[in-house]
């Protein structure tokens, strides 16, 4: 028999060992079973989710191309005050002439030109030719030597660039990405108003994401309570139908949607037919927002259609009942009752399908038309045609961080614990 | 003008079909009087659940008419018909707390907030939780939600109350206390109540008749004591407690007796006459297991019979013996564990005796169907 | 590898290949797919495969996000690829970055029949482009207009100005996505001289003006992203005129018998081609199958197949006649005299200083 130690001395096992000591050691065992459990979906979800999001964070501050293309003018440009008016000294004139020497000889003056010309349009092909001819200078004044090579060396704002864009790290992708920039002087300002783009195209796809998760809502929610209340049979007949988009290539659903919206297309065929439009009248319904959102909302639909389903399903039919037994007509039941044991599938729902609108991209770039270009296709373009990583990545990040604020705000809000996927 | 004897509803030959094919509800006549506790007892699929679904609201009549208070209410919407509702999972929305699940069919009445907040108050202490106002129905245990169910229904003050089976999803010693707890609610409000059980014990300790459905049609409406002293039918005696059947055919009919001539051994028992049409015709014999007595030496009865003992279940104050006797091997007997009572072994036989009049001659087995 | 002297070693290369026989390899050849990959296919790669047992070639249609992956591998030291056709301006931004190899173009490349080297034999403006050396052209291809021959009731559009003239031409137009090419044919039809626009297009008010054009024409224009849209749009009569790339409206016009027809004024050329990776695995057998595929004959004969313009001087005589059509090709290239009457050189440079700035300001424009 276990002895009943004095409470100071905090319970013992039979062998005297203390209870917590013990308890610890047979929570730790289990946890070490759990841990091995996970541990290959955790090394999984680190080698392609989370170092590739650290990567990308990382090459929206990356800069060293520049220090390493431009070693010796990087380590003397400090000796000269950007806020002056004057150009640098003969010394650093001679510095970026053995540079230019160097790395266009070893190949790596073009993505160095690259870089700066991001921030100053212009410069790209100002490095490159000066690459091109900086081996026949063979020895100073160096600074007239540029000059003769193009009188933009006697610019400060080419100066005040490589000053500020000496280190291993830079802001201005960060800065791209919210429309702002370095004005001459070097300060922080915003683009001239022509070149805002993407601010607005993150409002633009933050609204039309809202507009197409409370559409997905409002015709996803009626369906999902069919779904859930019908009989067996005719409900999965029903579920078969809403599940038909995931069985179809989304190439060949935004075709059928441009056959479907096009002036000349069935709708509005159909309605000149009908003679609701007259034939010179015919309804512009895609090549611009309309047709970005009947089509994103007719793909994302299912996304909202399963987490209600799955929640509705849940519900006992008692429920309603019981409000309508206690006098409540059927509109107040759904709206005091029904309505808030289906919030958790709502958020659910909505969070899926707006989290997922906000990164599409082929749809509307096929439909949208000039008003339908989102934040994405700029991401997808900066990726793949300018090779602009470091503003993808930017951009990427501000789009991250944008859902995760929401996130954070749906969360107190709702709870997240309130949130059910199925 | 209604009268306080008028009955507070009336289903008027009303029938139920789902499909169009079958009758789920063949054709009920019933009249419930106001302030009755009224059971509708029955195995499932029997027809009483709907019976009250179509009472409530929740499912049209096919044909007939349902009257509440003496007006006809197929048209009326279930929020319009003013009955209280106890549900079997109780229903209790799980986004409210329990005050506010309790002011819900006040609030939608609108009524102003100090008279829900008494009314609310009141319902809790009648149901002794005045202290669990401001938790969640998922905090409390499934007795003090049932406690809740039945407040709620109550606290608007309906004239009638229904409940579907209420207690089924709790342990037994939590349902019999809460039987004697709605009995002793319903006893103080004088509200009408329906109740839908499919358990025999809960329908005889609440009710004050039971009406007992099966097939979609009322076997028989009676009290407790006349549902178990009186089945009219097999069915009955076989659902209210225990019986022991014998099957037979009418030799002779004499006033309100008869004689039976057993299938099996031949041998002929006196009945009363219940429910048979006339002699030559098929039987079944019912007998309450405590109605039968072994007897010792020289005691005579009506009936006497010879059993074999074949299983002895000793329950304390009865010891339950199973016997063979004419033919039936699941003849039953309850022999009173009473000072100087016969000792019996398995394999014993023994003589069994019973009155006539314990012995109700009812109708002839259907073969087809035997009560689940 | 960062100081590789790409030039010695090429050159190196070339001299080899010059004695030694065909390398054994499977070659990973990018290349866009569909009809494009088809006539590579047919012109190059089944021919060579045919004349050299031990080669295989595997076609590989990523071409589209071939700048993206090919950077991806090359960062990765993991280079799978060993050949990719790009569009110029996606080949200067490779040779910017030292994704590919440096081409010794007379070295590498075969000559003339007649012996020209290849450095002349190919259309001026196509190697070198963009100040880079990485290119291999093979084709001319050009972004012109289309237009629905049964818009105007027999009225045809003949210059660039009837793209911008709402009144004498009315219906909706289609525009590439991009300002590339819009803003140049904006000044056109405003009045510059070819060869001055991108000096005009150099000065702020030049590009305002551009904009300013295109914003007479904005409420008409259906944007598009993807090549194949336009001649859908044509044949569906969503819009009467649209800007597209040539073959794609010959498949249109020959193929399919769309009532479309072809205006060429001011077409704008661009160039596609090869470009070899850095780190490619089968150098030596890939030089030797570009040297062959790209010679006088092959350029030609690919334009049986489809309606590209070949990229050396030496192979225009030699394009014959559809392959399956049958229809005579030459009226339909690009490079043909009565097509490129009036034609703007694209200057890739101005472009590769301008491109993020102008693509901002257009979708800025856009969005207003």
């Amino acid at each position: 028999m276990a002895t009943i130690a004095p409470a100071t001395e905090g319970l013992t096992t039979a062998d005297g060992v203390s209870l917590k000591v013990s308890l610890a050691r047979a929570n730790a065992r289990s946890r070490r079973r759990a841990l091995l459990l996970v541990l290959p979906l955790l090394a999984f979800l680190t080698v392609t989710f989370v170092l590739p999001i650290l990567d990308m964070l990382y090459r929206g501050i990356e800069n060293s191309v520049v220090p390493e293309t431009f070693t010796r003018t990087t380590a003397v440009i400090g000796q000269w005050d950007p806020d002056t008016a004057e150009l640098p000294p003969e010394s650093i004139y001679e510095a970026m002439v053995g540079d230019l020497k160097e790395a266009y000889a070893s190949k790596s003056l073009g993505s160095a030109a690259r870089r700066l010309n991001y921030d100053l349009p212009g410069v790209s092909s100002l490095f490159r030719k000066s690459g091109r001819r900086a081996n026949r200078i063979e020895e100073g004044p160096y600074k007239d030597a540029l000059l003769k090579i193009d009188k933009a060396w006697g610019e400060p704002a080419i100066w005040r660039l490589l000053h500020r864009e000496s280190g291993a790290y830079t802001a201005s992708y960060f800065l791209a990405a919210v429309d702002m920039r370095y004005d001459e002087q070097g300060d922080v300002a915003p683009q001239p108003e022509y070149r805002q783009i993407y601010l607005r195209l993150f409002g633009r796809t933050l609204m039309l994401s809202v507009v197409i998760t409370v559409l997905c809502l409002l015709l996803g929610y009626p369906v999902a309570y069919l779904l859930a209340t019908l009989p067996l049979r005719t409900s999965n007949l029903l579920m078969v139908m809403v599940l038909l988009p995931f069985w179809t290539s989304l190439l060949v659903r935004t075709t059928s949607w441009i056959a479907l919206l096009q002036t000349q297309g069935v709708i509005n065929d159909l309605l000149v037919l009908v003679g609701i439009v007259s034939d010179d009248g015919r309804l512009q319904m895609m090549h611009n927002q309309v047709g970005t959102i009947v089509a994103m909302t007719h793909i994302l639909l299912p996304f909202m259609i399963l987490p209600l389903y799955s929640v509705m399903k849940t519900i006992p039919p008692s429920y309603m009942r019981a409000a309508r037994s206690l006098g409540a007509n059927p509109l107040t039941a759904f709206v005091r009752v029904y309505l808030p044991n289906t919030v958790a599938g709502i958020g659910a729902g909505s969070i899926l399908v707006f989290i997922l609108a906000i990164g599409y991209y082929i749809t509307p770039a096929l439909v949208g038309g000039q008003s339908g270009t989102l934040i994405s296709n700029f991401i997808a373009d900066h990726i793949s045609t300018t090779l602009n990583w470091g503003l993808a990545a930017a951009l990427g990040v501000l789009l991250l961080g944008i859902v995760l604020a929401l996130y954070f705000l749906y969360d107190k809000i709702v709870g997240i614990d309130n949130m059910k996927l199925g | 003008m209604e009268q306080a004897n008028d009955p507070i509803v009336r289903f008027d030959g009303v029938q139920k079909s789902y499909d169009g094919e079958t009758l789920v509800v063949k054709k009920l006549d019933l009249d419930i009087a106001r302030g009755e506790f009224l059971t509708m007892l029955g195995p499932s699929g029997s027809g009483k659940t709907t019976c009250l679904m179509m009472l409530a609201g929740f499912e049209p009549a096919t044909h007939g008419e349902i009257y509440l208070n003496g007006q006809p209410i197929n048209r009326v919407p279930p929020h319009k018909r003013g009955i209280g509702m106890v549900f079997q999972n109780y229903a209790l929305f799980p986004h409210m707390t329990v005050a506010e699940n309790l002011a819900f069919p006040l609030e939608v009445r609108g009524m102003d907030r100090a008279t829900i907040e008494q009314k609310v108050n009141r319902a809790l202490d009648m149901v002794r939780l005045p202290e669990f106002g401001g938790r969640r129905p998922a905090q409390l245990s499934g007795g003090q939600q049932q406690r809740v169910a039945v407040a709620r229904a109550l606290v608007f003050e309906p004239d009638l109350v229904l409940m579907d089976e209420p207690l089924g999803a709790l342990d037994k010693n939590l349902r019999e206390e809460m039987q004697y707890e709605i009995k002793h609610i319903h006893e103080r409000l004088g509200v009408s109540v329906v109740y839908v059980t499919h358990d025999q014990s809960e329908a005889l300790t609440m009710s004050n008749r039971v009406a007992v459905f099966d097939d979609g049609v009322i076997q028989q409406l009676a009290a407790p004591d006349v549902l178990y002293e009186q089945p009219r039918n097999a069915f009955v005696a076989y659902f209210i407690g225990e019986n022991n059947r014998l099957y037979g055919r009418v030799e002779a009919i004499d006033g309100d007796h008869c004689t039976v001539r057993l299938d099996d051994e031949g041998a002929s028992v006196r009945a009363l006459r219940v429910n048979v049409e006339g002699v030559g015709s098929r039987t079944t014999l019912s007998l309450r297991p405590e109605r039968v007595q072994i007897l010792g030496g020289e005691q005579a009865a009506d009936n006497v019979m010879s059993g074999r003992v074949e299983e002895l279940i000793y329950l304390g104050d009865h010891v339950r013996t199973r016997m063979t006797v004419a033919g039936n091997d699941a003849f039953i007997v309850k022999i009173p564990n009473a000072h100087g009572h016969a000792v019996l072994r398995v394999g014993d036989t023994v003589k069994l005796g019973w009155a006539a009049d314990d012995c109700r001659a009812l109708d002839p087995p259907t073969g087809e169907r035997e009560p689940v | 590898m960062k100081r590789f002297h790409t030039k010695t070693t090429a050159a190196a290369v070339a001299a080899l290949i010059g004695a030694a026989p065909a390398y054994a390899a499977d070659l990973t050849v990018v290349s866009w797919g569909g009809a494009y990959t088809a006539s590579q296919q047919k012109a190059y790669h089944e021919p060579y495969m045919a004349k050299n047992p031990g080669v295989t070639i595997i076609n590989d249609d990523s071409a589209a996000e071939g700048l993206a992956k090919l950077r991806a591998q090359v960062e990765a030291g993991n280079v799978t690829w060993d050949l990719v056709d790009m569009v110029a301006s996606d080949a200067i931004t490779a040779c910017d970055e030292g994704l590919v190899m440096e081409i010794d173009y007379d070295n590498m490349l075969a000559p003339a029949p007649d012996g020209t080297p290849a450095s002349k034999d190919f259309i001026k403006g196509t190697l070198e482009v963009g100040g880079t050396n990485c290119f291999i052209p093979q084709i001319v291809y050009s972004t012109t207009f289309g237009y629905r021959t049964d818009a105007w009731s027999g009225k045809k559009p003949t210059s660039i100005d009837d793209v911008f003239d709402l009144k004498g031409f009315p219906g909706k137009r289609s525009l590439e996505k991009k300002p590339i090419n819009n803003l140049e044919w904006a000044l056109l039809a405003d009045g510059v001289a070819p060869d001055q626009i991108y000096e005009v297009l150099s000065t702020p008010e030049g590009v305002n003006r551009a904009f300013a054009k295109l914003d007479t024409i904005k409420s008409e224009v259906i944007w598009w992203t993807k090549g194949a849209q336009p001649p859908q749009l044509l044949a569906d009569g969503e819009v009467v005129m649209a800007s597209a790339y040539n073959g794609r409206l010959f498949n249109a016009i020959a193929v399919e018998k769309q009532p479309i027809a072809m205006m060429w004024d001011y077409q704008s050329y661009d160039l596609d081609g090869w470009v070899i990776p850095k780190g490619a695995k089968n150098t030596k057998a890939v030089m030797e199958y570009v040297r062959w595929a790209t010679d006088t004959q092959r350029l030609a004969d690919q334009a049986k197949y489809i309606s590209y313009g070949p990229a050396r001087y030496s192979s225009a005589p030699l394009v014959g006649k559809h392959a399956e059509l049958g229809v005579d090709m030459k009226p339909h290239m690009p490079t043909d005299p009565a097509n490129a009457k009036n034609l703007f050189t694209f200057d890739y440079e101005w472009w590769a200083d301008h491109r993020a700035e102008m693509d901002e300001r257009f979708n800025a424009w856009l969005a207003k």
